[in-house]
């Protein structure tokens, strides 16, 4: 069986990866291809690592043993997400120090929903349900990313946010069955995360004009995404009784939905590290960096 | 050192690369592997091989045209519509 060749070309590769083809570390990439996994899948990576810091504040607040083992639980499988997907981007050709170094000093970026504080319990539900359900629906996109090695490890990674969905699913249903004031924590909440998770998959260029989609690094567009988590997670969340806090959501006949333009300029401001949280994030993340540095400098210098 | 992983969902099955770990000796990397690929019980078997053992094989030239070997080395249509047409000519 003769092999499928790469194509060298730079235009002949766009079409390779166009036409569903996929490419592994060692084959020759096009240098703005390379540059374009990195931007994107170190992102990533830091929003996994960024990710665990609004949660991991309620580890020792949270109401029962059994949350505080499971979000310990999640807290592990995030930071072991970022650990594989660093990984990633090593074989590119970026070492997992500099994207650290440039995460902390502000440099390199990480998702919007990771700039804002978790002010009770009810944050924790919505972030493990509905946020976790945003970037799940990103990520199992990502399995027919052009670059195997990245859509290899997404299996891992879907597969473990699954349980993440159940678990924000449990604790909002525990507290929409239990008080009333828990019931409205939920409610609050709701209506802190709705305007960032309307944000969260980006502004709604058409998927041609995404130079990731161009690439295939992702395999549809941003409002595509925004549709899909709007049409299998607003029923949910009215059948428990919620409110979502947006006057226009409407689902029209053709099953498009219709809402409120989303705020595009608290995203560009929070994403460029302006965010709610950000200085106080960073800074944590910083000393950790420091504090823990002997641990690396001992097992990689073996 | 780079460690490629592969696991074993079930016993028989293929093992199947899963990502890889950096760590200085085996006995680390199995560490860490255990607890990144088999904390839920998620694999029954693991193999942890040094990135530099692995000897990679991806040319594939067919010098000797050996299409004999496979599938589409076979076009039997129109010798099928031939045959076919001389049965019926027996027959008639």
């Amino acid at each position: 069986m003769s092999a499928v060749e790469v194509p060298r070309s730079e235009q002949a590769f766009l079409e390779y990866v166009q036409a569903g083809g996929q490419v592994e570390a060692t084959d020759r990439l096009p240098d703005e291809y390379r540059a374009k996994l990195v931007k994107f899948i170190e992102m990533h990576g830091n929003s996994e690592l960024m990710g665990v810091l609004p949660e991991r504040e309620w580890i020792l607040r949270a109401p029962t043993l059994q949350r505080k083992l499971a979000l310990t639980a999640k807290v592990q499988d995030e930071v072991g997400h970022a650990q594989l997907i660093y990984r990633v981007v090593e074989d590119l050709g970026k070492p997992r120090e500099r994207c650290l170094e440039d995460l902390v000093s502000g440099k390199a970026k990480f998702h919007n929903v990771f700039h804002y504080p978790t002010k009770t319990w009810g944050d924790v539900g919505v972030i493990a349900w509905l946020v976790d359900a945003a970037a799940i629906i990103s990520q199992k996109a990502l399995l027919k990313c052009s670059y195997a090695p990245y859509a290899r490890i997404m299996k891992k990674i879907c597969w473990e946010e699954s349980f993440h969905i159940l678990h924000g699913r449990d604790v909002i249903l525990a507290m929409v069955t239990g008080t009333a004031e828990q019931f409205e924590l939920v409610q609050e909440a709701l209506g802190r995360w709705w305007g960032p998770l309307m944000q969260f998959h980006g502004n709604p260029i058409p998927r041609e004009d995404d130079p990731m989609f161009q690439w295939r690094i992702k395999s549809q567009g941003n409002e595509e995404a925004r549709q899909q988590f709007l049409e299998g997670y607003v029923p949910q969340i009215r059948e428990l009784g919620l409110e979502v806090p947006d006057p226009k959501l409407r689902r029209r006949d053709d099953g498009t939905w219709e809402y409120s333009e989303p705020d595009w300029d608290e995203l560009r401001t929070v994403v460029t590290g302006h965010g709610p949280r950000t200085a106080d994030r960073l800074a944590f993340r910083a000393r950790f960096l420091e504090q823990e540095r002997w641990v690396r400098d001992l097992v990689l210098a073996a | 050192m780079i460690f490629e992983v592969f696991r074993q969902d079930r016993r028989g099955a293929a093992f199947e690369h899963a990502g890889s770990v950096v760590a200085p000796d085996a006995e680390f990397a199995e560490a860490w592997t255990r607890e990144q690929y088999g904390r839920r019980g998620e694999s029954v078997a693991l193999w942890l091989v040094p990135r530099d053992a692995v000897h990679v094989v991806d040319d594939w030239t067919d010098e000797f045209d050996l299409k004999y070997r496979r599938v589409d080395g076979y076009s039997i249509k129109a010798r099928l519509k031939e045959a076919r047409e001389r049965a019926a000519d027996r027959t008639r």
